[in-house]
């Protein structure tokens, strides 16, 4: 059995119904990935899926009472913060010209 | 009351989806990195917030509640962090140029 269903299921069938719209909603804004001029836009993408995809399992978890999708979603929103500070590091270092190395920091 | 609950989760969770819906349609529309940066965090943490919001009385349990609130609380501080350093390197990005 996956899983009981807590609430009501008409009050679990909507957060499912709405776990999908937001899955949906990120999926669209990964179109900025493809299309966005450069690497900022790119990380913002990253961010809205990280958040986003946060948010569905919340939603998928309330669906259906299985406490542990809400850890997974800590996990997720612990290591989508990380990624994009990474990609910052990344993104600061490699943006620099090699010849004026003085302004680092 | 259970119905006044439940009336109040779908209020607060559709409200939390059009801001995803908003974030994701000022991403895709706006014209350059800080708006789009704008639109972005108000997915972030309205939308987030209203989903945590919404979910609230459907967990039933306060120590589950508290997960969730700390799951919201994570989202918001790293993503406060996070767009201040997007925007850092854009700004850097925009100076060079």
């Amino acid at each position: 059995m996956p899983g009981r269903w807590k609430s009501g299921d008409a009050m679990a069938d909507f957060l499912l119904w709405m776990a999908g719209f937001v899955v949906l909603m990120v999926a669209l804004g990964l179109v900025r990935v493809a299309r966005g001029p450069n690497r900022a836009e790119r990380m913002m993408a990253a961010q809205l899926l990280g958040t986003g995809a946060t948010g569905a399992l919340l939603l998928f978890g309330a669906a259906t009472g299985e406490a542990a999708v809400v850890d997974v979603a800590l996990t997720l929103a612990l290591l989508s913060a990380f990624a994009s500070i990474g990609f910052v590091k990344f993104a600061v270092r490699q943006d620099q010209p090699p010849e004026d190395g003085e302004e680092a920091g | 009351m259970s119905f006044a609950l439940d009336l109040f989760s779908v209020v607060a969770v559709s409200g939390g989806a059009l801001f995803y819906l908003a974030g994701t349609v000022g991403l895709l529309r706006f014209p350059d990195a800080y708006t789009r940066l704008h639109a972005l965090t108000k997915a972030d943490n309205v939308g987030m917030a209203l989903v945590v919001i919404g979910l609230m009385p459907q967990v039933g349990g306060v120590l589950a509640g508290l997960k969730l609130v700390l799951v919201w609380l994570l989202v918001v501080f790293s993503s406060a962090a996070v767009s201040q350093l997007i925007a850092r390197t854009a700004r850097r990005r925009d100076a060079r140029t």
